[in-house]
């Protein structure tokens, strides 16, 4: 054991400068060895209560009022009280400055561990890699909700609180299908967001004169004019971001709804990097802690005891069960991410002849820290699976490929395994369980029939026979052509334009009539 | 770097309350239909208690665009023994859907707990008391003192000192009344003076000055405010409850059980409007008695049946205990409908003369067996004198009971929230 340090805490028990010391020690080893770059960083301690509470509102200090989140505790408190559930030891927040929330149950190990973990590892995530950069403006978020809880809750007391619900019901359902996947022309600014929402609101104030109403409308240019391939261009079809879509284009929707529309279409786009980097996220902070937990003991900072309450836990957090076992339910992102990261640790110190083969350019490079640094920032978990899942780490999980066709009689078919043969099939496989370009329905917009009846057209570009959910679809697109206020059509095509399946759904009443 | 610590733990509890109310309300025909339905199969006492509902999930989901079927591509971890080009088995058909992980199993029914209070809630919604507060003003409340603004006149020990000193500050400033540093400071002067001329038109100042001090008061009269008070009628909020039973022989434990669940029920909705509920339980056959819960309900007791004994006991204990200025009185009376003939005009007369004007409600249950088809039987003798009484305009209330579940509907008849007293004059 090298040099006595101090000790930071004796025991279980914590009070706020054993915080204050267990930061301070997690600081100096995160930035001086693993060289992180982190926002400043805001703990905050909580009851379990108030870990449910934040659960039931996907995790935000402040969000906007509405049913489903009072679902959403009711059924995770339940399931608490039943102790079917745990709770998450730490919540973190992609804003600046990081905000970790502690439970106060937790021992003073488990919150060295969690400080590590989440104010240090997931901090430096958010704040480096490319798709937090590009996506989401951690300066912002926060005032950002808060305008957005404003917003709407002014928009209740001046609309009716049903009428809101039922548009932002509208804008939930379709919020997987709210995000820009590729970065468009500029960065989101949130903050200028929230100024400009109220700009317009004061410039619509302000030019507001009665007397347009009575002005006769001018007679439309002729719309034959218009080529059908013109109107979609200045649609801007097609468009895979319904929400936007119809944030800009729907017809009869009120200054309000298109701005409720907005909040929820920004919230989401928020959350999109998170869905693309829950293995990576989590690898990293699993890692980050790891590296600061042990450091910690080797200083003797930590006694024996707690490192291996530590160990403990961790264990626990990254195990991994197999596929035939109970508890399993896909792979553990904390599992993969970890063995991933400790597994580039060894080609970069110690490769074999087969690391050197596969990874040319990290193999024996000797700067674990920057190389590690420099992955965390430039990958999703796509690519980071696609490119750094190494033949030893196939081995050592046994993973194996499955192709069930149905169309196969014979049965579920083994495609590869984890042999020489199989490496990069399974790899490739596994990199696609984690692509968004896979996981989510590719559905567009493709035209509206502005000539006609106005109909609303979609496009579900069916991949490897999979097909929308009846029942579910008939409900989004009765929510979709709620805001839309005419029909609404969706056809689902496969590869080769062959159409499989067709959806109308109508308006209802009530909605037009609004 | 600088690190903030926030302790958060103080901070108000139950941020979601307001969601869960929302989800509440949005879900309120399904989730009421859940707590009638777990009501009905509880004990009566129970139904104090929140607990667990199911509630089907229709209108409560939040659809989203997914997919099924297809070609599946899957890797997994933990090969034992496959090699590549393997065929297995499919698991059964069904088993391959579950695909949605966490909520995907209870999609179709959504389980979760209500507290006591909106438990209570949702289970008494659309039901209020009857609104008898017109007929017995006087009874129904009584007085209590507010602070009502100030006065100009009052009892010494009601000043107002912060309001007088502030207007005698007003008045003294807008007469200009010289303060006491101004006349200090002349006076200053005057002492420190050689000037003769300068000396006179000092004195002369100051006097001047005095004078004026001297004619304005410092706190003058009409200054003086006193704090006022009002006395306003407050609503008494306690209530009792009488439970009058027959217990002769002809009741069977039947029909004391339909009586208990009226009761209890009564009892859970009084205990939700008055701060406090006190319960007497009167039991009779020819004689009454006032006895504890145990043995109202399942003490033995023997003999003939005359009602007005129980309501002579009642009307003692009202005047004994019960000042009907203090309280209010509700009563719920349960009989198989067996009366002495000979007893009918004394109850009569006891009901409308005593007991009905202290009440603010009277409830007569009629208990039958269960397989008894009570509408082909003829009324019974008490039924029929109720009647009789309620069509000469006495504010009964009666309903006839042969089976358990048609005690909370009955219930809820009775107290059904009305726009206008349909059935009372």
């Amino acid at each position: 054991m090298g040099s006595s340090g101090e000790r930071l805490f004796e025991g279980a028990d914590w009070d706020f400068q054993t915080l204050q010391r267990i930061h301070d020690a997690c600081e100096k080893i995160a930035r001086t060895e693993l060289g992180l770059d982190v926002y400043p960083n805001q703990i905050e301690v909580i009851t379990a209560e108030q870990m449910l509470d934040a659960y039931s509102s996907v995790g935000m200090p402040l969000f906007y009022k509405h049913w489903s989140f009072g679902k959403q505790f009711a059924f995770q408190e339940a399931s608490y009280r039943k102790g079917l559930m745990g709770l998450a030891y730490e919540i973190v927040i992609n804003s600046s400055p990081c905000i970790s929330y502690l439970m106060e149950e937790n021992t003073a190990t488990m919150q060295t561990l969690v400080i590590a973990h989440a104010a240090f590892g997931h901090n430096h995530f958010f704040k480096n890699n490319y798709l937090f950069k590009q996506w989401t403006d951690a300066d912002g978020i926060l005032d950002y909700l808060e305008f957005a809880k404003g917003y709407i809750a002014a928009c209740e007391d001046r609309h009716g609180r049903e009428t809101v619900e039922r548009t932002l019901d509208a804008a939930h359902a379709l919020m997987s299908h709210g995000v820009d996947r590729y970065p468009g022309k500029k960065t989101l600014d949130l903050r200028a967001e929230e100024k400009r929402a109220g700009e317009r609101r004061q410039h619509e104030e302000a030019v507001f004169n009665d007397l347009w109403r009575t002005v006769p409308n001018t007679k439309a240019k002729s719309k034959a004019a218009l080529t059908a391939e013109r109107r979609r261009a200045l649609l801007g079809l097609p468009q895979e971001n319904i929400l936007y879509f119809l944030e800009k284009t729907a017809p009869r929707l009120q200054g309000w709804q298109r701005e409720l529309i907005r909040i929820v279409r920004h919230i989401a786009q928020y959350f999109y990097p998170q869905g693309q980097t829950k293995v990576m996220n989590e690898g990293t902070a699993t890692y980050t802690h790891y590296r600061i937990m042990s450091r910690l003991h080797q200083q003797g900072q930590i006694t024996d005891g707690n490192f291996l309450e530590f160990l403990q836990s961790h264990t626990n957090v990254v195990f991994q069960p197999e596929f035939d076992d109970r508890r399993y339910s896909g792979f553990n992102p904390y599992a993969l991410g970890f063995a991933m990261m400790q597994d580039i640790e060894r080609i970069v110190k110690n490769p074999e002849d087969e690391d050197r083969d596969w990874f040319p350019d990290i193999a024996g490079k000797g700067d674990v820290e920057g190389v590690l640094r420099e992955i965390w920032s430039n990958y999703r978990d796509e690519s980071f699976i696609n490119q750094f899942l190494s033949p030893a780490l196939i081995r050592r999980f046994r993973m194996f490929h499955l192709h069930d066709d149905p169309a196969e009689s014979q049965g579920i078919k083994v495609d590869a395994i984890h042999d020489e043969r199989g490496y990069r099939r399974v790899r490739r496989e596994l990199a696609r369980q984690y692509d968004v370009g896979f996981v989510d329905a590719n559905i567009e917009v493709i035209d509206v029939d502005l000539d006609g009846d106005r109909r609303l057209m979609l496009r579900h570009t069916t991949v490897k026979g999979a097909q929308l959910n009846e029942t579910d679809t008939r409900r989004v697109l009765q929510h979709l052509a709620d805001l839309w206020t005419y029909d609404v059509a969706l056809t689902e095509v496969d590869g080769t334009d062959k159409v499989l399946k067709e959806y109308v759904v109508s308006p209802r009443a009530a909605a037009v009539a609004a | 770097m600088v690190m903030h610590i926030v302790d958060r733990r103080l901070n108000p509890g139950s941020k979601s309350l307001e969601n869960r109310q929302r989800f509440l309300r949005r879900a309120k025909a399904l989730v009421q239909g859940a707590v009638k339905k777990s009501s009905q199969d509880r004990d009566i006492k129970d139904v104090l208690e929140g607990g667990e509902v199911t509630i089907p999930l229709d209108g409560m989901d939040e659809p989203r665009f997914r997919r099924e079927g297809g070609t599946r591509d899957m890797v997994l971890p933990g090969n034992k023994k496959f090699v590549e080009g393997d065929w297995l088995q499919r698991p059964n058909q069904s088993g391959a859907k579950g695909s949605g992980a966490g909520e995907g199993d209870s999609e179709d029914a959504f389980r979760f707990v209500l507290s006591r209070e909106e438990f209570v809630d949702l289970f008494l919604d659309d039901l209020e008391l009857p609104d008898l507060a017109k007929r017995k003003l006087a009874e129904t409340e009584s007085e209590g003192i507010q602070r009502a603004g100030y006065a100009t006149s009052g009892s010494p020990a009601n000043i107002s000192i912060s309001r007088t000193v502030s207007r005698a500050l007003a008045r003294r400033v807008a007469l200009r009344r010289p303060r006491k540093d101004e006349i200090e400071a002349l006076e200053a002067e005057l002492a420190e003076c050689e000037d003769e001329t300068r000396r006179r038109e000092l004195l002369t100042l100051l006097e001047a000055l005095k004078a004026k001090a001297k004619r304005i008061p410092f706190i003058d009269p009409i200054d003086i405010r006193y704090r006022r008070f009002e006395t306003v009628p407050k609503p008494v909020a306690q209530a009792v409850m009488f439970c009058l039973m027959d217990v002769s022989g002809s009741m069977s434990e039947h029909m004391k059980d339909l009586a208990k669940r009226f009761y209890m029920l009564l009892y859970v909705f009084l205990k939700r409007r008055y701060k406090h509920v006190e319960i007497v339980f009167i039991r009779h056959t020819d004689r009454a008695e006032e006895v504890d819960e145990d043995t109202f309900f399942h003490g033995p007791a023997s003999g003939g049946t005359l009602v007005s004994s129980a309501l002579v006991a009642m009307n003692d204990i009202v005047r004994t205990r019960f000042r009907p200025a203090d309280w209010n009185i509700y009563a719920a009376q349960a009989s198989d409908g067996d009366n002495m003939t000979s007893d009918s005009g004394m109850t009569g007369h006891l009901l409308t003369d005593k007991i009905l004007p202290v009440c603010q409600f009277f409830a007569y249950l009629e208990v039958g067996e269960a397989a008894n088809y009570t509408f082909d039987m003829p009324d019974s003798s008490l039924w029929t004198l109720y009647e009789r009484l309620r069509n000469e305009g006495a504010p009964l209330s009666m309903r006839k009971v042969s089976e358990r579940g048609e005690i909370f509907p009955v219930f809820q008849d009775l107290f059904k929230r009305r726009t206008t007293s349909q059935e009372r004059v």
